[in-house]
C-alpha cells in the first residue's frame, strides 16, 4: 500500500511537469500547426536560467539554508521571463519569415533552433560543457508522512505551481479577450484576421505563454531534482522533451486539457510501469501508449470530445 | 489529430533517437597540443606521438580530465629524463565528449592524422569498448587506463588494461559488505545502458549470493534518467540491509539524495565509478556510504605519497583521483614498455606491454597476465561529507 500510494504521489509531480512542457508544445501546434522541435531545448534552459539567476541572487549556495520562499519566486519569475524573451526572439527570427511557407520548412527550421539552443548552451561563455549543482531553493526532507509516504516538500511546490499556472492558463484562454483570439486564430487563421484580431501578435503571444510554461517546468524540475542539471546538449533533456510531446499527443494534440490529462497518464503509466512490472522498459511504457493511442485513437484521447484549440 | 501531426509524431521520435547520438559540434582537444595541425612526416620522426581519448566535457567530465592530468605528468617527467631513447614524447588528447559513436570517430582521427604509435583511454567501458576495435585492426597498441569491464581486452592482443577487472571488483564489493559490515539482504540499482554498471551488477550478484548473501531486489536505469524514485520506492518495499548501485558519480549524487529524501538510510555500496570530487554535491546524503576503488590517497607508500605531492604541486594542491593515478600508471607502464620495445611498430610495442610484470605503480605492482590484464589489489573507500576515506584492503 505505502508503495503504490508512493509511487502514485512521483506519479502525480512528474506527470505535472510533463504536462507543462505538453502545454507549450500543443499550444504552439494548435495555433501555427506544426511541431517545435526546439520546445525541450526551452526546458533545458530554464533549468539552467534558474541555476545562473539563483547564484547570481546569491541564494541557493549549498551549504547554506535555503532562502526565504519569495526569493525562489523571483528566481521562477526570471525564469519565466528571460525564457519568454527568447522565445520572442526564436518566433520573430526563425518561424515567422515562415509563415507562408510550406509546413516542413517550419519543421526543418525548428530542428535548426534545437540544435543552436544546445549547442550555444554548453558554450564556455554560456552555461559551460560541465553538469552543475541545482539551487537550494527549499528546505529538504518530508513535509509530513501519511501512511509512511514522503510528502516532501519540494514535491509539493511543484505540484502547486504547476496547478496554478494551468489554472492561469486556463483562465487566459477562456476567460480574456486575447484567450478569445487565441481560440479564433486556431479555428482558423484568415477568418480571425477579417474579424480584426492582429494574427501575428497572437502568435507571437501564444508562442511566448508556451515558452514560459516551459521555463517554469525547467525551475520546477531544478527544484524537485537538487543534484545536477547536466549540460545543455545531454540526450536527456530530448529525452524529457519526447515524453512530453507524447504527452501532449496522447491527450489531443492542440487540445489544452488533453495536454495535461496526457501528462498526468504518462507520468503515472512510467512511474508504475517501473515499480511494478520492471524497471528495464521505462521509456519503452511511453512509447508503446503512444502507438497504442496512435493506432485506436489518432486523435488522441480527448481529441475530439472539446472543438476549442489554441 | 491529423496526418501532419502523426507523420510529426512519427518523425519526433526518429529525430529525437538520432539525436542522442548526434547532439553535438566536435570541439576538438582541451591540450594545446591538440590544436595544432597534425605533423609532417619529418618532425614525426624526432619525437613519438602518443594519443589520449576522453570525456573532457559531458557527464563524466572528471574522468577524462583527472586521467588527462595524470598523463601529462607521466610525459612531463619522462621528457625531463630524456624522453624514450633520446626521442621526446608529445601527447595528442582529444575530446569524445563523453559518447561512444564521438569516440570512434576521435580514435580514428588520432590514428589517421596524427599517426600515434599507442593509445591511452578510456575510462568508461562503453567508450573503450566503441574504440578499441579501431585501434586493434589498425594494429595500434591501446592500454585503457581504468575500463574495468573484461570485454575490453578481449577484443585482441594489443589491448590492456592497468586496472583490475569487474569480476574481481563486484567480489570486493560483496566481500565488503557480507563480512567486513555483516549484511544479508542486498538490493542493487544499475545503469543498463553502460557495459560497465550491468557487467558490475552481475559480477556483484554472483559473488554477493555465493557468500551467502541475498538480493531482494534489483531495479535498473538508463542514460539520463534522473529520477529514481520509482526504483526507489520498489527497493524500499523489500527492506534491504544496503544497495549496491554501481553507477557513475553524477547519478550516484542524485540516487542518494532521492533514496535519503524518501527515508531510505541503508548505506550505498558502489565501485570505481564514483570516484570524482564531484561527490561533494551530494552533502551528508552519501555519508555512511562506501565504494572500491584501485588506491588510496591515505596510503603510506612512497610511490603513492611522492605521485600525490607532485600532483597537487602541479594542479594547484587538488587531491589526485584514482582515475588520474591510473592515468600516470599507465603512461609509464607504456614507456617502459617502449624503452623494452624491440622497435615501436605495433606488434613489437604491444609485445612488449603484454611481456610486463612486476612494474612498480602507484596503484600497486602491475603485472599483466595471458588476457592481458593486471591482477592488483583493491582498496575500500568510506565517504565522509563528500570525501572519500580509507576503510579497508581487498585481497584477489
Amino acid at each position: 500500500m505505502t508503495q503504490f500510494l508512493q509511487t502514485l504521489f512521483d506519479g502525480v509531480t512528474v506527470g505535472c511537469l510533463y504536462a507543462l512542457i505538453a502545454l507549450g508544445y500543443t499550444m504552439v501546434y494548435g495555433i501555427l500547426k506544426f511541431i517545435n522541435f526546439a520546445h525541450s531545448d526551452v526546458f533545458a534552459l530554464g533549468v539552467w536560467m534558474s541555476i545562473t539567476i539563483a547564484a547570481w541572487l546569491g541564494v541557493g549556495a549549498a551549504d547554506q539554508p535555503a532562502p526565504a520562499w519569495y526569493m525562489g519566486a523571483l528566481v521562477l519569475l526570471g525564469t519565466m521571463a528571460f525564457c519568454g524573451f527568447v522565445g520572442f526572439v526564436i518566433e520573430r527570427v526563425a518561424y515567422k519569415p515562415l509563415r507562408k511557407a510550406p509546413r516542413l520548412n517550419v519543421l526543418i527550421t525548428a530542428i535548426g533552433v534545437s540544435l543552436l539552443l544546445q549547442n550555444i548552451g554548453q558554450q564556455k561563455f554560456a552555461f559551460g560543457p560541465y553538469p552543475k549543482s541545482m539551487p537550494k531553493l527549499l528546505e529538504g526532507g518530508a513535509l509530513f508522512t501519511i501512511a509512511d509516504v514522503q510528502v516532501r516538500t519540494s514535491d509539493v511546490a511543484v505540484i502547486g505551481t504547476a496547478l496554478a499556472l494551468m489554472a492561469a492558463l486556463q483562465f487566459l484562454i477562456y476567460r480574456t479577450k486575447l484567450g478569445s483570439a487565441m481560440r479564433a486564430v486556431s479555428f482558423n487563421t484568415r477568418n480571425a484576421s477579417l474579424m480584426g484580431i492582429n494574427v501575428d501578435r497572437v502568435i507571437s503571444f501564444t508562442f511566448v505563454v508556451g515558452t514560459m510554461l516551459a521555463a517554469a517546468a525547467g525551475f520546477l524540475y531544478g527544484l524537485k531534482y537538487e543534484g545536477q542539471a547536466k549540460q545543455t546538449a545531454d540526450s536527456m533533456w530530448v529525452m524529457l522533451g519526447l515524453k512530453a510531446f507524447v504527452a501532449a499527443v496522447v491527450g489531443g494534440i492542440g487540445n489544452v486539457r488533453g495536454a495535461v490529462l496526457g501528462g498526468l497518464l504518462i507520468g503515472l503509466i512510467e512511474f508504475f510501469g517501473v515499480a511494478y512490472v520492471s524497471s528495464q522498459f521505462r521509456d519503452a511504457y511511453v512509447f508503446a501508449i503512444l502507438i497504442v493511442v496512435l493506432l485506436f485513437k489518432p486523435e488522441g484521447v480527448l481529441g475530439r470530445a472539446t472543438v476549442e484549440k489554441v | 489529430m491529423n496526418l501532419i501531426a502523426r507523420t510529426a509524431a512519427t518523425l519526433m521520435v526518429g529525430f529525437g533517437l538520432a539525436l542522442s547520438g548526434c547532439g553535438k559540434n566536435e570541439n576538438g582537444g582541451s591540450t594545446p597540443a591538440a590544436n595544432k595541425p597534425a605533423e609532417t612526416p619529418a618532425a614525426a620522426s624526432s619525437e613519438i606521438i602518443i594519443g589520449h581519448y576522453a570525456s573532457l566535457t559531458g557527464s563524466e567530465a572528471t574522468f577524462g580530465i583527472s586521467t588527462d592530468n595524470g598523463i601529462k605528468m607521466a610525459v612531463e617527467e619522462q621528457n625531463k629524463a630524456g624522453g624514450i631513447n633520446g626521442k621526446q614524447i608529445k601527447l595528442v588528447t582529444l575530446d569524445n565528449q563523453g559518447k561512444p559513436q564521438e569516440t570512434q570517430t576521435v580514435v580514428t582521427r588520432l590514428i589517421e592524422e596524427q599517426k600515434v604509435v599507442a593509445l591511452l583511454g578510456e575510462v568508461a567501458s562503453s567508450r573503450s569498448l566503441a574504440g578499441a576495435p579501431i585501434a586493434q585492426r589498425k594494429g595500434v597498441p591501446m592500454i585503457s587506463p581504468s575500463s574495468t569491464n573484461p570485454d575490453v581486452t578481449a577484443v585482441g592482443d594489443m589491448i590492456s588494461r592497468v586496472c583490475f577487472i569487474d569480476p574481481f571488483q563486484g567480489f570486493v564489493g560483496a566481500k565488503f559488505a557480507a563480512e567486513n559490515l555483516k549484511l544479508k539482504r542486498g538490493a542493487t540499482l544499475y545503469n543498463r545502458a553502460q557495459a560497465y554498471s550491468s557487467g558490475l551488477n552481475t559480477n556483484f550478484k554472483e559473488a554477493f549470493t555465493k557468500l551467502g548473501g541475498e538480493i531482494v531486489s534489483e531495479q535498473a536505469y538508463s542514460d539520463g534518467d534522473n529520477d529514481f524514485s520509482a526504483q526507489l520506492t520498489a527497493i524500499r518495499g523489500q527492506n534491504p540491509d544496503f544497495i549496491y548501485v554501481p553507477g557513475y558519480y553524477t547519478e550516484v549524487v542524485n540516487i542518494a539524495r532521492q533514496a535519503r529524501k524518501l527515508g531510505l538510510s541503508v548505506p550505498l555500496i558502489g565501485g570505481d565509478g564514483w570516484d570524482s570530487e564531484e561527490l561533494k554535491n551530494a552533502g551528508d546524503a552519501l555519508n555512511n556510504c562506501y565504494f572500491s576503488n584501485h588506491y588510496s590517497q591515505e596510503d603510506t607508500r612512497p610511490e603513492v605519497q611522492e605521485f600525490v605531492k607532485k600532483y597537487q604541486q602541479q594542479y594547484d594542491g587538488k587531491v589526485p583521483d584514482g582515475l588520474a593515478a591510473l592515468g600516470y600508471d599507465a603512461a609509464r607502464l607504456l614507456f617502459n614498455a617502449m624503452g623494452r620495445a624491440t622497435s615501436l611498430s605495433g606488434k613489437d610495442l604491444a609485445k612488449a606491454i603484454n611481456e610486463t610484470k612486476n612494474f612498480a605503480g602507484v596503484t600497486g605492482n602491475i603485472s599483466i597476465d595471458a588476457n592481458r590484464n593486471p591482477t592488483k589489489d583493491a582498496v575500500v573507500l568510506e565517504v565522509v561529507n563528500g570525501q572519500p576515506k580509507y576503510k579497508a584492503t581487498i585481497k584477489p
